[in-house]
């Protein structure tokens, strides 16, 4: 329902400001998408009453967490929400378990569409329970009757087994690897077939993008000698995240928020680390260990903190990432909820109120566009930073 | 949003490095070789244009040595041909003026000796016709002998004496 409302103000943004290629590629992909849900699609009318009852008042809070979280599907919108011919239109991704049993792999919609009551620490749950598992706010547990057990604090108590699931942002980083990859294997046969030459097309779009990494971020970071070992891995963790947060504002798409979601920006803050510690040299383990200059007592509480350092300065890198991106799609949605809040007031506060959202939003939309590539160049250039301090030579 | 499933760290893995494998293969090594090629080229290049325009440079001003230089030498030869022009009209002149002089002198000496050898001519013709007359005068013939001949020359001479202090 939010979508729907939030979609075509960001539309007619997005269109002026993203590329026609890219637009075309994505509008193609959400119209797959659409064609997809209409064919898994499927009426829940059982557990329809108990939904409307639920989201008699709306609860902003919870919607947008829903938002923000991955999830085993990609929602678009539902319709004749609370009624008895409720229909959700979402692509179910597939679901894979590594249990006892083994490997199990099944359709999120058994899940989504095979949901069970139950009281937990007082209040009315529900889940979804499929083939001896059970899926309760999206994580996966084993219940081997289809029964969740509650814990006092409304939690279940049951095991949870590997969750290997394609989930909404796995599905999202694949997607941005697919056109990652594509882009630039065919931006490098451009290059091959114009030898030389001028660059053209998509060539000239990246090419600018390409020397700004090497000649604004490496080279001046870590030096012109050794920044192209780290080229590869800088350049493709800048467009991998650029690419992945500009696909969380496209629209149709469900609402992506792959650099949002920990999972991921913890496995390239651990690239970033294992890169800095593989290549620090004599001098940089120095400057830790034993740093020069410093009077011997200060040393016993500056040494703690450097070794600190070394797993901060990653853990800030995931962390800035992931609460960058999932803020700006939580103030988008935040004023989006606005209008459902005063909407309940009455009709016309809420139309009222949606006007203000809808030029907030245009403008919150706007400058998430500069944040995706803000936060893309901003971890690119702190990894390089660390990868410099890594390689260092001395100079005393 | 804020757990890290483990099955997302998998995922992540298997696609972020696959992706950073495959581009650094595929796509990072072919483009920035191909730009620094490119780079290099476009130096090299401009360099190449900057050491020709620098050639051109030098070349003009060669140039413009060399026509000064021609110039001069034009200059240089023109003012000698104009000095030897000059000193054949000169030396000429003075020739045709000495040979002038040459033949109005020669004329002169030749006048002179004429008048002389018409005077000498005349004076014998006097005295034949002064001993003629003489001879009429005196009636008997006289003999044309040297001592009468230095008489009559003699006073021929008083004679043209007298005519050139009169003349004089």
């Amino acid at each position: 329902m939010a979508e729907k409302l939030r979609v075509p103000a960001i539309q007619t943004i997005t269109k002026k400001l993203t590329t026609g290629a890219f637009y075309a590629f994505f509008a193609c992909l959400s119209l797959g998408n659409n064609l997809r849900a209409s064919d898994t699609m499927v009426a829940n009318p059982a557990a329809a009453p108990a939904h409307a009852e639920e989201k008699s008042s709306f609860n902003a809070g919870e919607m947008i967490m829903h938002h923000i979280s991955d999830a085993h599907e990609i929602h678009f919108f539902t319709l004749n929400e609370g009624a008895a011919d409720e229909k959700h239109y979402a692509l179910y991704l597939p679901v894979i378990i590594k249990g006892e049993e083994g490997i199990s792999i099944f359709s999120s919609s058994h899940f989504y569409h095979n949901k069970k009551e139950a009281t937990a620490a007082g209040k009315h749950v529900h889940y979804g329970a499929h083939n001896g598992y059970a899926l309760f706010h999206e994580k996966i547990y084993t219940a081997p009757n289809g029964e969740l057990i509650f814990d006092e604090h409304g939690h279940p108590t049951n095991a949870q087994p590997l969750d290997l699931s394609i989930t909404k942002s796995v599905a999202g980083l694949f997607i941005t690897a697919f056109i990652v990859l594509w882009m630039f294997i065919s931006v490098a046969s451009a290059y091959k077939k114009r030898r030389g030459m001028a660059p053209k097309g998509l060539q000239s779009f990246v090419e600018p993008l390409i020397l700004f990494i090497r000649d604004e971020v490496a080279v001046p970071s870590i030096g012109a000698k050794k920044a192209d070992r780290f080229m590869p891995f800088l350049l493709s963790s800048f467009f991998f995240i650029w690419v992945a947060n500009m696909l969380g504002l496209m629209p149709f798409l469900g609402g992506f928020n792959i650099m949002g979601t920990l999972g991921v920006t913890i496995v390239l803050a651990a690239i970033v680390f294992i890169i800095t510690t593989i290549n620090g040299n004599g001098n940089y383990w120095s400057h830790i260990l034993w740093p020069h200059g410093v009077p011997t007592p200060i040393k016993f509480i500056l040494v703690p903190i450097e070794i600190l350092g070394i797993f901060i300065k990653p853990a800030v890198l995931m962390i800035r990432l992931t609460a960058n991106i999932t803020a700006g799609h939580i103030i988008i949605l935040s004023f989006v909820s606005l209008i459902f809040i005063f909407g309940q007031q009455s009709a016309g506060a809420g139309y009222g109120v949606g006007v203000g959202s809808l030029v907030f939003m245009i403008f919150m939309n706007v400058i998430e566009l500069l944040v995706a590539f803000l936060q893309a160049y901003v971890f690119t250039l702190l990894a390089a930073i660390y990868f410099g301090s890594a390689v260092e030579e001395a100079h005393h | 949003m804020l757990s890290a499933g483990l099955g997302t760290i998998i995922w992540t893995s298997v696609a972020f490095l696959a992706v950073v494998f495959l581009l650094g293969k595929l796509a990072w090594g072919p483009i920035l070789k191909m730009i620094r090629e490119r780079e290099e080229s476009i130096e090299a290049a401009l360099q190449s244009a900057e050491k020709a325009r620098s050639e051109m440079a030098e070349l003009k001003n060669q140039n413009e040595a060399l026509l000064a230089e021609a110039r001069q030498e034009r200059e240089r030869i023109l003012k000698e041909a104009r000095e030897m022009k000059d000193k054949i009209i000169g030396e000429a002149k003075s020739a045709a003026d000495d040979e002038a002089r040459k033949l109005i002198e020669k004329a002169q000496t030749e006048i002179e000796r004429q008048k002389n050898a018409a005077i000498s001519e005349l004076k014998n013709q006097v005295a034949g016709f002064s001993l003629e007359i003489a001879a009429k005068l005196v009636g008997r013939r006289m003999e044309d002998n040297a001592e009468q001949r230095a008489i009559i020359e003699e006073h021929l001479r008083n004679l043209s004496n007298g005519e050139q202090g009169a003349a004089s």
